[in-house]
């Protein structure tokens, strides 16, 4: 059984389709990135997985006794508001509480793991600072370390790189690689960079008219039979 | 100095002016510590929208003639801003215009059964107590006082023990439904304690200036204050200190105790607002 299963998913807005017919399931372990035009429907498909939006058709089956509080998840930046007056250290914690269950404040071992997961991510120094005031490589690292916080299982990304210099991206895509890798966290990442997608995940999920999903590998091939197919 | 003393000493033998207080510092309390997520939220409007379902309900209950007012202007007004709040998750265009709506026509109905059904001589000076909080505030029974006392012993128990949650829900609202965290209830658990607020508040400022009162001490706090838990503890000290300035003030200047509470909050603001702007 997969960790999760994405079933005949047919997506949209008020009846309104925007994307049918995927198909695809994510293993314990896996690097899945999900590619696609603007607009295509990656952040409504990442959203159902999560429970943010209800596909019209088809079901997200989680596997291998994963819950939601096993989920870390950063969004798209537009999702959080500009100057909200939040620290390092209060949103980096507030990953703590998808494992608090019934506990109302923050024990000394989630202050102990937010400081770790601050540490790993570089950004402990900021831990007093203001969200706002942050470098947006260091706000990416923030909401990074509060994911690693909720879970040590798996992690969504949507477009973690996008508002990113050149620098600050490579920093995130080794970031990413080494939870991956090291850590041996899921990940599941919507990209638009191409290169680094053939560098570094495991899984594709291409999303268009007609989707596909498959191996690195098997992408790869598909990609190289397109071009020799046009020319 | 002396003076000044001497009379507020002589006021202060008068059981309802010791009950204006006490209830004042609560109530200011309790509004400040809900202000901060609905600012941030952006959930003001619905603060006001509520301020004039009050307005009607307090209307309703005084043409029904029942002996205490303020259990059924609780209920109705915790009721309709549930609805509203639910009305408002699901996104749809014209969830503004139907709080928009409830709240004028509240406000319209409230003010036309009074008319009709008053048979007090001064309806117009009544109402306008209501709206302004110009007297109302020193005709506080005993029982009023034990149901705001009670009522924001509660809210500030509740906020307390929410706190991380309330923060979560209101930096990140998709991440904490994300990851498993019941965002409807704590979107309730704020809700309730806002209507709970403006229904007390409405004693203490009027049903027309209740959204300054919890909204001004967030934004003054804001100006400053760069972290969720400072801010939070900014606005709660910014409130309770003009609450109890602009009661003192009333009551030694005789003017109407609403508008110079918020006026006190008016000046706090802007002073917030200037040592902001020298900090930058
Ligand atoms: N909340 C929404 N309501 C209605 N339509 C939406 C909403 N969010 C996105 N859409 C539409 O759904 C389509 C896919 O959007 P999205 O999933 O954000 O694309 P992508 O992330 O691939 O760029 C777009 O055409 C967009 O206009
Ligand atoms: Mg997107």
């Amino acid at each position: 059984m997969a960790l999760i299963t994405c079933k005949n998913l047919k997506l949209g807005y008020e009846g309104e389709v925007v994307v049918k017919d995927i198909s695809f399931e994510i293993n314990s372990g896996d690097y899945l990135c999900i590619i696609g035009d603007n607009g295509s429907g990656k952040t409504t498909l990442v959203k159902t997985i999560l429970g943010l939006n209800k596909p019209i058709e088809g079901e997200v089956i989680f596997g291998e006794g994963l819950s939601r509080t096993d989920i870390g998840y950063l969004s798209q930046r537009t999702d959080i508001q500009k100057d909200f007056p939040a620290t390092v250290s209060e949103i980096v914690l507030s990953g703590c509480l998808s494992h608090m269950k019934h506990r109302f404040f923050y024990s000394k071992e989630d202050k102990r793991m937010a400081m770790e997961n601050m540490e790993k991510m570089g950004i402990s120094n900021l831990a007093k600072t203001c969200f706002a005031n942050l470098s947006g490589g260091q706000q990416q690292r923030t909401l990074l370390a509060r994911a690693l916080c909720s879970t040590g299982k798996i992690i969504f990304l949507d477009e973690p790189v996008s508002s990113l210099d050149p620098e600050a991206t490579e920093e995130m895509y080794e970031i990413v690689n080494d939870l991956n890798k090291k850590d041996n966290i899921t990940i599941v990442m919507i990209s638009h960079d191409i290169r680094n997608v053939e560098k570094y995940a495991s899984h594709v999920l291409s999303i268009s008219d007609k989707s596909s999903y498959g191996t690195i590998e098997e992408f790869l091939e598909g990609e190289k039979k397109g071009v020799d197919d046009n020319g | 100095m002396a003076e000044i003393f001497s009379r507020l000493g002589y006021y202060f033998q008068f059981p309802f002016v010791r009950y204006a207080l006490i209830v004042g510092v609560l109530i200011s309390l309790c509004s400040a510590l809900i202000g901060v997520p609905l600012v941030l939220k952006r959930f003001s409007y619905i603060g006001d929208g509520m301020s004039h379902v009050a307005f009607g309900a307090l209307a309703i209950a005084t043409v029904l003639k029942f002996s205490n007012n303020l259990p059924f202007i609780l209920v109705v007004t915790t009721i309709i801003s549930i609805l509203l709040l639910k009305s408002g998750q699901k996104k749809k265009i014209g969830n503004d215009a139907s709080i928009a709506l409830i709240s004028v026509g509240s406000l319209a109905v409230g003010y036309l059964l009074i008319n009709l059904f008053s048979d007090k001589a001064n309806v117009s000076g009544d109402v306008c107590s209501t709206l302004f909080g110009a007297t109302s505030m020193l005709t506080l029974n005993s029982t009023d006082v034990y149901i705001s006392l009670i009522l924001s012993a509660v809210v500030i128990v509740v906020f307390i023990l929410m706190y991380n949650r309330i923060f979560s829900v209101t930096f990140d609202e998709n991440y904490s439904t994300a990851t498993g965290l019941k965002t409807g209830i704590y979107n309730l658990v704020i809700a309730v304690i806002t209507s709970v607020i403006i229904v007390l508040a409405m004693n203490l400022v009027g049903s027309l200036m209740i959204s300054a009162l919890v909204i001004i001490p967030a934004l003054s706090a804001m100006r400053i204050f760069r972290s969720f838990k400072s801010v939070t503890i900014c606005s709660v000290i910014v409130s309770v200190v003009c609450a109890v300035l602009g009661i003192l003030v009333s009551i030694l200047a005789s003017t109407p105790v609403g508008s110079t509470i918020v006026a006190a909050n008016l000046i706090c603001y802007i002073i917030f607002f200037i040592v902001g702007k020298i900090k930058k």
